[in-house]
């Protein structure tokens, strides 16, 4: 089990639990604003884009190189960008705190 | 195992030069073909502008046949985000239960109705109803309205001696004028009437801005959609296999839309007007000529994509541009989802196999290239799930 908090890009806090499968598929599932998961999951959306914030970025791990390739072109990208449908839920994420990008 | 097949006509060129190129009414089209041109390409908006000359974008292209903008297709940022800010949430709507429960009444009374025939024309009778019937949900207006849509046949722009014909391009901008018409008489809860209401930039949007958009709803979700359809089922018919691999596991059907889309890419490219001289793929390209985003190509560069001429129904990172990609992406992709993702689920609940009857298939010439997109007809027999 991993509590994972959200950061909307209105400032609300938002903690909420998960087991398996992607933050993103956690996120949508608990109505978190911004994070839409379009694609359902197959990175080729870009709409499920959060910054990690950078204490825990060594938990996430860094993006993939075709997660890069689709972060490359969005303006609001940083070294903490993920898209959160590529991370997978597991006891090393509890307590990573994860901003929703604009 | 041909008949459904989508062979990749730009493998060549893609890998030895990386763009083709083609005329289209003197104002050539220099076609970008790796999946990293085309992306970079769609996100620079600067160099490579959708705001040209009405219908110049399109290939082929409208500027003979079409003086309205298509918002937002046809602006570049910011304004375009301020248009788009205005139906974005509308165009979310299919991810409402009652908006899904809907469409999955349709589809499923069309798949019980051609499970009952001996065979049936797929195109016709099968994903232009299906495709006209969910609009009437994406528009929010009477269900009745399709068989008007319906009468069109398939093809809005598109006669069978030619690319592009103006006369059928004018049913379709006469009607939407008289449905304007009425929804400024008698506003209602459909799209038109959101439009007419909506606040732009401090001042209501204009008739020809609301034409703008609506002409785009029907246009942009039309042919493609009906591919989409019809390609699905001639897969299914030569992989049944399939059809029962999503019947036992559901839970991959999200991932088997988003390969389909890869794979038949129902819209194969589209234009972006060039601002100044440049250089794509180390190539000269001049200001005031066109360049095209290949989607269709795109989507099978084997750098980035493994075994990208096989359908894998649960391929799991599929960074497909099968949608276009920032800024322009699909304005009608939740809806089109919706419908597959449907369409999906009805055929793996019901049918245990299909068989295909006869077919021609839709060939469309991009210069050098040739690339099927789907059919101009198949018909086939539904079989039941025993």
């Amino acid at each position: 089990m991993a509590k994972i908090t959200f950061i909307t890009t209105e400032n609300e806090t938002i903690t909420v639990e998960g087991f398996t499968g992607s933050v993103m598929a956690l996120a949508v599932q608990h109505g978190i604003k911004g994070i839409d998961g379009d694609c359902g999951g197959v990175c080729s959306c870009a709409t499920c884009h959060v910054h990690v914030e950078p204490e825990f970025m060594e938990r996430t791990g860094l993006a993939g190189d075709l997660e890069k390739d689709m972060l490359e072109f969005d303006d609001d990208a940083n070294a903490y960008s993920r898209l959160s449908c590529q991370i997978k839920i597991s006891e090393a994420l509890d307590g990573v705190v994860l901003r929703v990008a604009k | 195992m041909d008949k459904s097949e989508m062979p990749d006509p730009f493998e060549q060129a893609r890998l030895t030069k990386g763009y083709g190129e083609m005329n289209d009414q003197d104002d050539p089209v220099m076609m970008l073909l790796k999946l990293k041109d085309v992306r970079k390409s769609a996100h620079n908006f600067k160099t490579f502008t959708s705001a040209a000359t009405p219908g110049r974008i399109v290939v082929p292209s409208e500027v003979n046949i079409r003086d309205t903008r298509q918002i937002p297709f046809e602006v570049d940022p910011p304004l375009h985000g301020e248009y788009r800010a205005i139906v974005e949430p509308w165009f979310r709507r299919p991810l409402q239960p009652e908006y899904q429960a809907a469409l999955s009444r349709q589809i499923t009374a069309m798949v019980d109705e051609v499970l009952a025939m001996d065979s049936v024309e797929v195109v016709e009778k099968f994903s232009l109803p299906i495709q006209s019937r969910a609009l009437t949900l994406l528009l929010n207006i009477p269900y009745a309205e399709a068989e008007t849509w319906i009468s069109w046949g398939t093809h809005v722009f598109r006669s069978e001696e030619t690319a592009l014909d103006g006369s059928k391009a004018a049913i379709l901008y006469d009607y939407i004028d008289a449905q304007i018409d009425r929804a400024i008489e008698q506003p209602g809860v459909d799209l038109y009437s959101l439009l007419l209401s909506a606040d732009f930039q401090g001042r209501k949007l204009t008739k020809e801005e609301v034409k703008g958009v609506m002409i785009l709803t029907f246009a942009g979700g039309r042919d493609t959609v009906i591919n989409a359809i019809t390609n699905s089922i001639a897969y299914f018919a030569e992989h049944p296999q399939s059809l029962l691999r999503l019947h036992n596991e559901p839970e991959i059907i999200g991932k088997a839309i988003e390969e389909f889309v890869r794979y038949f890419s129902p819209l194969t490219h589209m234009g972006r007007v060039v601002t100044e001289d440049t250089e794509v793929c180390n190539h000269a390209v001049k200001a005031d000529t066109r360049v095209s985003l290949c989607w269709a190509s795109a989507n099978r560069d084997a750098a980035v994509f493994e075994n990208p001429d096989e359908i894998v129904l649960d391929r799991s990172i599929n960074p497909h541009v099968g949608f276009g990609f920032s800024h322009h992406n699909c304005l009608g992709a939740t809806h089109a989802r919706q419908i597959l993702k449907t369409l999906l689920t009805v055929l793996a609940e019901k049918v245990q196999s299909i068989d295909i009857v006869n077919y021609k298939e839709n060939i469309e010439t991009w210069g050098e290239f040739r690339r099927k997109v789907g059919y101009d007809s198949i018909t086939v027999k539904f079989n039941a799930h025993k």
